[in-house]
């Protein structure tokens, strides 16, 4: 299926169904991140039951430096 | 001597805020907030790049206070979105609202920040705006609920001074809310001359990080604003009147 | 939040005690301050300051100028009634005195107009006495819309209103309010105001902030001085006149400061306040509120008012009559004897003379107000 992951359009594999699987991804495995889909924020707690569909848009972000 | 900085609920003895961009490299940090002395650290939000794997949050101690900005905002609406993404990450519920339409010098846009800040304040956040110095903006923003105002000195990262004084003067006079100085402060007298003023506390970043030992600069804005804060609790002495002696205007009471 | 908290905590100083603690270091503080704060205005208004008031004159003249310039602005009031259902024991329009009473009819009002209108002031302060009956706020409405058409600026010193009442006088043209609490310490008032709907203090005391949310261009508070002690009465006067500014900074907060005069009773004042108390308090008001009008009846002697012109004031009145139809009729009861019996054009040339310009006009009230149909 594709989605479109911080403006990259991506095809990902038939076993990454969930949002879980995608952050367990090596890009992104690790990282404190904040997740967006579709625009709407993800907690942390409905990662495992998020299924994404095709052409889904994932924001991923985290803190950096700033003033 | 007791003297705190009350925000949202939190007690600092420190009124230099930093900022975590601009560092050489991001290991400093740790020792710069050390040498500061500081409390509140400000850090932006953006999109995870899969090639880097810094995290800016593992080099920030966890009792300091962490005030997300909303930078790459254009409009309330995105501030707003930014606020709530970083508020989702669970290290608190402060944020430094910053709406700027103006890439040319980076001015602050305050009719959207007043009503981002509106929005965000009645969801419990603690709102931080940065603002240019304007009193009606800065009356709006204490009614819509922010926690202080920070007016900008200078135009962001000019290390230009405080070239608002007298508008931030009114602001401290006026407002009846910690008025924080943020933007623009390049050198240590410019911090202490702010909080001379009556200024809550200085938000610095540009100035420490590009300093050549950021480190040594560090310290020197810490013991700036400390001594800033003393003179205006001490109160100033008299600055003499040079004006000459004009003719008595009360010698009819005689 | 009323102004009432204030006088309430006021109220509860050991005032005494408090006056005599301030020191010559205080005033010197005071002085040099950017922004005076209440312990700063208590010590300009203590003792303490008394040998220091040509200091505080060179000061508050300089504030003056610098926020004013050099211009004197120059109104007139104009009594258009004087029944009144109150007694209160310092006035001649008490309802306990016998004396025909009079109310302008439209014609007449529009007669006075014209008479005071020739001498060139565009600005007016119409007064009352206080009666529903005989006149109520729908005949000042009445008046000011004859009014209007001879005046830049109509403003009143009514019986305390309505927000309602005051937003309708608003919406007819009126752009000033006017008020004295006349006596901020409780217990004086309610002994001075024997019977009447004027007895109610809080009802007075929170008008001028009714006035405020009702949007006047500009609100005037004061202190009868003489009627309790003045430096309390002057200091709860000042930081009124600051809580209204702090809470309506649309709003232009000015100042009074009238002082007792004879009447047509007995009535003896309680504190005497004499010419340097007088200074003291209008150079305190100047020096606490920088950008404060300031303004000076004709209750005061001309040569009085003279030294004053450079001490903080910023407003006069000038061809006064304290009678109801004063200006074009005959036979009327002055509310209060004047001092200063100057024309507008001799009070014009004083002004001059001290290298100030008179103000007839300092502005227009556009017809409608701005973005409303």
């Amino acid at each position: 299926m594709n989605v479109t992951v911080n403006g990259k359009r991506q095809r990902i594999e038939e076993s990454c169904r969930t949002l879980e699987d995608l952050l367990s991804r090596p890009e992104w495995a690790g990282k404190l991140v904040i997740v967006e889909l579709n625009g709407e924020l993800a907690g942390r707690e409905v990662y495992g039951e998020t299924l994404l569909s095709e052409g889904d848009r994932v924001e991923l972000v985290h803190f950096v430096g700033g003033g | 001597m007791q003297d705190p900085l009350m925000i949202g609920g939190v007690t600092l003895t420190s009124r230099l805020f930093i900022g975590t961009g601009k560092y050489s490299r991001n290991t400093l940090i740790p020792e710069v907030i050390t040498r500061s002395g500081s409390q509140v650290i400000t850090v932006a939000l953006r999109r995870v790049d899969p090639e880097s794997s810094d995290n800016i949050v593992s080099h920030i101690p966890s009792h300091m206070t962490l005030l997300p900005n909303t930078s790459g905002a254009r409009t309330a609406e995105e501030a707003v979105r930014i606020a709530r993404l970083a508020r989702s990450a669970g290290l608190g519920n402060w944020v430094k609202i910053e709406v700027i339409n103006d890439q040319k010098y980076l001015l602050p846009d305050n009719t959207e920040t007043i009503r981002a800040t509106e929005i965000l304040a009645a969801e419990g956040f603690v709102v931080l705006p940065y603002m240019s110095p304007d009193l009606s903006a800065a009356l709006r923003l204490k009614a819509a609920g922010a926690a202080a105002v920070m007016p900008l000195g200078a135009p962001i990262g000019s290390n230009r001074g405080l070239q608002t004084k007298e508008l931030i003067r009114i602001l401290i006079s006026e407002t009846n809310l910690p008025v924080i100085v943020d933007a623009g402060i390049g050198r240590p007298s410019e911090a202490a001359e702010a909080m001379e003023m009556g200024a809550a506390a200085v938000l610095l970043n540009t100035a420490i990080a590009t300093a050549s030992d950021p480190l040594l600069m560090a310290e020197a804005f810490r013991d700036a604003v400390a001594a800033g804060r003393k003179a205006y609790l001490a109160g100033l002495g008299p600055v003499e009147e040079t004006a000459a002696a004009s003719s008595p205007l009360t010698g009819f009471l005689a | 939040m009323s102004f009432y908290d204030t006088m309430t905590r006021l109220e509860q100083l050991p005032y005494e005690a408090l006056w005599s603690r301030y020191t010559a270091e205080d005033v010197k503080r005071a002085l040099r301050a950017e922004r005076v704060d209440e312990e700063g205005l208590m010590a300009l208004l203590s003792p303490a300051a008394e040998p220091y008031l040509e200091e505080m004159a060179q000061k508050a003249h300089r504030l003056t100028r610098t926020h004013f310039g050099h211009v004197m602005q120059l109104f007139t009031p104009m009594y258009l009634a004087d029944y009144c259902v109150n007694h209160c024991t310092y006035c001649s329009f008490s309802s306990i005195y016998d004396f025909p009473r009079k109310k302008l009819t439209l014609e007449q009002v529009a007669r006075e107009a014209e008479t005071i209108a020739a001498t060139g002031l565009r600005h007016i302060l119409i007064l009352t006495g206080e009666s529903r009956n005989d006149s109520p706020a729908g005949y000042v409405r009445d008046c000011v819309n004859v009014l209007r058409r001879y005046f830049a600026s109509v403003s009143i010193e009514v019986n305390p209103l309505s927000t309602a009442e005051y937003a309708e006088l608003r919406e007819a043209g009126v752009d000033g309010l006017t008020l004295y609490q006349e006596v901020y310490h409780q217990e004086t008032y309610r002994a001075l105001h024997v019977k009447g709907p004027k007895r109610v203090y809080r009802n007075r005391l929170d008008a001028p902030e009714r006035g405020c949310q009702a949007g006047f261009r500009s609100v005037n508070i004061g202190a009868l001085l003489g009627m309790y002690e003045w430096r309390q009465e002057a200091l709860a006067t000042a930081l009124h006149a600051r809580y209204l500014q702090d809470k309506y900074p649309e709003c232009e907060i000015g100042l009074s400061t009238p002082r007792f005069r004879p009447y047509l009773g007995e009535f003896n004042p309680a504190s005497d306040v004499t010419d340097r108390a007088l200074v003291q308090i209008i150079l305190a008001y100047r020096l606490f509120l920088p950008r404060s009008g300031i303004s000076l009846s004709t209750r005061e002697p001309a040569a009085l008012r003279d030294h004053l012109v450079q001490l903080g004031i910023t407003k006069m009145s000038a061809g006064v009559s304290t009678e109801v139809g004063g200006h074009s009729l005959e036979g009327g009861t002055p509310q209060f004897e004047i001092s200063d019996n100057r024309s507008v054009n001799e009070m014009a040339e004083m002004l001059r003379s001290q290298g100030l310009q008179p103000i007839f006009k300092d502005w227009d009230i556009l017809s409608e107000p701005l973005g409303l149909r």
